[in-house]
């Protein structure tokens, strides 16, 4: 990997809790309740339920008499670095120095509403908003140093918050006494001028994470860590491992007599749901392990085994997603035909802490702390279990543990906030780790079938594919289960049909069509929702394995054969950036099926990714075991264009997680069922990648200052995954069509071969 | 009931339930953040602590079982390596926290406890440890965001700077 040589960082005020775990907590008497370490500024914050108007500049950014500034961001920090990141972005145009900005925790009284932290979507989407207002604020910081020094706003410049007069070095005035914690009291138009790219020192360059030194050294308070005085330990009570998920789970019965030993111990029963509350946790813990009840368990799942099939003789509702020229006759006509089926498993997201919410309900309202990726999204769902308004409820983000999608936050703050009404006391509901595998939204299983044919000149001239997939659950179980709603899904869209930008569009391809075929999903089927790089790991792994295929029928080293079919200078730009890093030498996958037939072998795969409109590529270099099967990734390449890369140190990190976490993915991890419940339900059952096992990295980051920002944490999930399964073929001369390419897989398919 | 256990060279008098894990009452009767709550099967890491100078996870040790032994958390991590390395004085963080900062190592951060506590004692047993042992200590501790190869370049960082410091 490429060492950063980032020393003695400056240990910052940023989410900082001052070190201590019982969380000052003054319920609802006061519009302005804040946190002792993080201090609001009085005055500037909408008093009560948010979100604060967004067509003020009060709203996004307050300036203090310290001459520092708070920027108030609607996205959360979940380990990817965008807290960083958008204050590099406010600290640019507002010409402040690092140390001067913060932010604070997300809250839906304070911070504003962007929508949800999804889809790699901080920088994109918030980015803009951020750099807009910080240069709407300087204008108006302008505009008052213009009357204090004056002289005209065009002579002014300004350096880590001083403004001067140029050629006039003794007059100056600070930010801050400016405007020191007074209101700007002007609109947030979106029309001020912002600063040239040319100008840019702050955003592009490396900037180390302002959050990482509170994570080192365990001052960070994660949502696992939030205590409240007077507070009970509260644990869900389920059947081990979700059924079909129209089903739910129904309580037959519940011998309260099986917990009459832990008398710190209640049990809650809204419907059917159950949980437990205790003053002492252990307590808590025990009493929800023991306590005996009869579920009423269905066996309406196919079972891991049988799934598949279940899926491609479902009812499907049929679309085409993206057609053009005529894909049949120019099958016909080609040359080299790939057509295969490929398949990748339910995945789960899996939170290294599970989830964990604390609530505290009154009859004044609600407050709810938790890891959503959305503050006002969970307000709602509290809201609905609670059987109150929306802006009773106050949602506080604390920061858990990754979680990549939308794992199980919503249903613990439910499940917290239900038992908190319940008890009238605050209660802290922490998810088990077989409640968090068993019961989370899970990545869809996805089923394809695959066309695709190159002429004798090594052009793709048509391209095909049919994807079978079920779309999002919308209903969190804690609220299935409480009030009864029945399952829902999510309507078609983006991460849940046929990706057109995934599949097929990095190539000169005139004839294709891309055929979605929707299973539904509301019986028989797992809860599922968005996963890191959503439907597009196996999207890339069936459609850059096909083209893989293609180019060794073709006789065509893949690298060249996929050069050749492209021509869009971004997409040439990162498969050239990896091909480099790795230096690729032609030719190798072609002589795959002369390979030695040693037990060790080795082999090398490029692969592409994409998800929404940033550019992946990946090499992978994997060795294989023929014997025991097993597959172990040695390193792994990846290059990213992301347009704009506002701080490439925290893209490289995340470059590196995706690549470690692609070969965890297409090695190692599957969801598994049997026809009543899941199965994989802890860290053997469901394996993901160890230490031991870990691949050498190497992340390029393609910078483009002059293209926009786009998302950075999915594309090289993807195209690494291709990589891998593409590596394992040039090693085998086999081809893997089904991840996780498990040692019994593997062990299968070279018998088979 | 009433036990006396020693945190971070402190004696502390808790009262719990003997067959306690340790987990809860750091986290609950002494506040500590450094070990925290990840599966409670000892299947990753999350929860460990030293005891005795050995990687105990935390969340299925009977509190009853550390009694008269000495248990250092991440919170005391400094501390103790100053202990081990004859200094003077404590540094704020011990030198692989500080390498995890200057690897830029962690994502979220959560399994960084474990990490930081196992790296520690790996350290204090085999200074200047080669990749393949740094791989054998380390695997029993899981990573969700993928930062196994950052943690690997800041223990070997680590061992670097402790071996400046005691030479």
């Amino acid at each position: 990997m490429n060492p950063l040589s980032i020393s003695s960082l400056p240990r910052r005020e940023f989410l900082k809790s001052g070190g201590a775990l019982i969380v000052a907590f003054s319920g609802f008497s006061g519009a302005n309740m804040s946190f002792a370490q993080e201090p609001v500024a009085p005055g500037l914050r909408a008093a009560g339920p948010g979100p604060p108007d967004a067509r003020l500049i009060d709203t996004w950014i307050a300036i203090h008499a310290d001459n520092t500034a708070t920027v108030y961001i609607g996205y959360v920090e979940l380990g990817q670095g965008a807290s960083t990141a958008l204050l590099q972005i406010a600290a640019e145009e507002l010409d402040l120095d690092m140390s001067q900005i913060s932010s604070v925790r997300n809250d839906t009284h304070v911070t504003p509403n962007q929508g949800a932290t999804v889809a790699s979507a901080a920088i994109e989407r918030g980015g803009p908003t951020i750099r807009a207002a910080a240069a709407e604020a300087r204008q108006a910081l302008l505009a008052l140093s213009s009357r204090r020094l004056g002289a005209p706003a065009d002579r002014l410049t300004v350096s880590k918050g001083v403004v001067s007069v140029a050629g006039n070095p003794g007059a100056s005035v600070k930010y801050g006494d400016l405007l020191g914690d007074k209101p700007f009291a002007v609109p947030f138009t979106g029309n001020a001028p912002q600063k040239p790219v040319s100008q840019y020192k702050i955003v592009g360059a490396r900037h180390p994470r302002l959050d990482l030194p509170d994570k080192v050294s365990a001052t960070y308070v994660y949502v696992q860590q939030v205590r409240l005085p007077g507070m009970l330990h509260g644990r869900v009570v389920r059947p081990q491992g979700q059924g079909a998920y129209a089903d739910g789970a129904r309580v037959v019965s519940i011998d309260a007599a099986s917990i009459a030993a832990i008398p710190s111990a209640r049990v809650i029963r809204k419907r059917d749901f159950l949980g437990v509350v205790s003053p002492n946790e252990w307590d808590a813990v025990r009493a929800a392990k023991q306590l005996k009840v009869v579920w009423d368990v269905p066996a309406s799942l196919a079972g891991t085994d049988g799934l598949f099939d279940q899926m491609r003789s479902a009812k499907t509702i049929d679309s085409v997603i993206a057609e053009k020229g005529d894909v049949s006759s120019a099958l016909a006509r080609a040359t080299h035909v790939v057509n295969a089926t490929y398949r990748g498993p339910y995945q789960g997201h899996m939170p290294f802490g599970p989830n964990c919410a604390v609530a505290d309900v009154t009859s004044d309202g609600a407050t709810v702390m938790c890891s959503t990726q959305s503050v006002y999204g969970t307000r709602d769902k509290v809201a609905k279990v609670l059987g109150v308004s929306a802006t009773s409820v106050r949602v506080q983000y604390y920061e858990g543990a990754g979680t990549f999608g939308r794992s199980c936050y919503d249903d613990a703050a439910q499940a917290a906030a239900m038992m908190s009404q319940d008890s009238g006391k605050p209660v802290r509901v922490q998810f088990s780790r077989a409640d968090e595998h068993g019961w989370d939204n899970f990545g869809p299983a996805h089923l394809a079938d695959v066309k695709v044919a190159a002429d004798a000149s090594g052009r793709i001239v048509a391209y095909e594919y049919d994807g079978w997939q079920h779309v999002w659950s919308t209903i969190e179980t804690s609220e299935q289960l409480a009030l009864g709603t029945p399952a829902n899904e999510s309507p078609d869209g983006t991460s849940r049909n046929l990706n057109k930008i995934t599949l097929g569009s990095m190539y000169d391809i005139g004839n294709l069509r891309l055929n979605n075929h929707r299973v539904p999903g509301i019986k028989g089927y797992l809860k599922a929702s968005n996963l890191r790089s959503p439907l597009d790991v196996s999207f890339a792994f069936a459609s850059e394995q096909a083209v893989d295929e293609l180019a060794h029928m073709a006789g065509i080293d893949p690298l060249e054969f996929r050069r050749r079919n492209m021509s869009d200078p971004r997409w040439l730009g990162v498969v050239d950036a990896v091909a480099k890093a790795a230096n690729w030498t032609p030719g190798r996958a072609v002589a795959s099926t002369r390979r030695s037939h040693g037990r060790v072998v080795t082999g090398r795969g490029i692969g592409l990714g994409t998800h929404m409109s940033s550019y992946g590529a990946a090499i992978a270099d994997v060795r294989v075991d023929r014997d025991t099967g097993a597959v172990v990734c040695t390193h792994l390449y990846g290059a990213l264009d992301a347009g704009l890369v506002v701080n490439p140190a925290a893209v490289e990190n995340q470059i590196s997680g995706q690549l470690v976490q692609a070969a965890s993915r297409t090695l190692k991890e599957e969801v598994t069922f049997s026809k009543t419940n899941v199965t994989s339900l802890d860290w053997n059952s469901y394996a993901i990648l160890r230490f031991g096992e870990t691949p050498a990295v190497t992340p390029i980051v393609v910078q483009r200052m002059d293209q926009k920002s786009t998302g950075a944490g999915e594309e090289v999930v993807a195209a690494a995954s291709a990589a891998i399964a593409n590596a394992f073929f040039d090693a085998t001369g086999v081809r893997l069509r089904e991840y996780p390419l498990t040692a019994s897989r593997v062990k299968a398919a070279l018998a088979r071969a | 009931m009433a036990l006396t256990i020693t945190v971070n060279e402190r004696r502390e008098s808790v009262t719990a339930a003997p067959d306690t894990p340790l987990l809860y009452v750091l986290a609950n009767d002494l506040a500590l953040n450094g070990p925290r709550f990840g599966c409670g099967l000892a299947q990753c890491g999350s929860c460990s602590v030293l005891v005795d100078g050995v990687e105990t996870r935390s969340c299925v040790t009977p509190v009853a079982r550390v009694e008269g032994k000495r248990v250092t958390t991440l919170e005391g991590l400094a501390g103790y390596y100053a202990k081990l390395a004859k200094l003077s004085t404590a540094p704020a963080l011990h030198p692989l926290q500080q390498a995890i900062i200057d690897e830029q190592a962690a994502q979220c951060g959560y399994c960084y406890n474990g990490m930081i506590v196992k790296g520690a004692e790996l350290l204090s047993k085999i200074p200047r440890p080669t990749e393949a042992q740094i791989r054998t200590a380390m695997n029993g501790h899981l990573c969700r965001c993928g930062t196994y190869p950052r943690v690997l370049a800041a223990i070997q960082r680590a061992a670097q700077v402790m071996a400046e410091v005691t030479r």
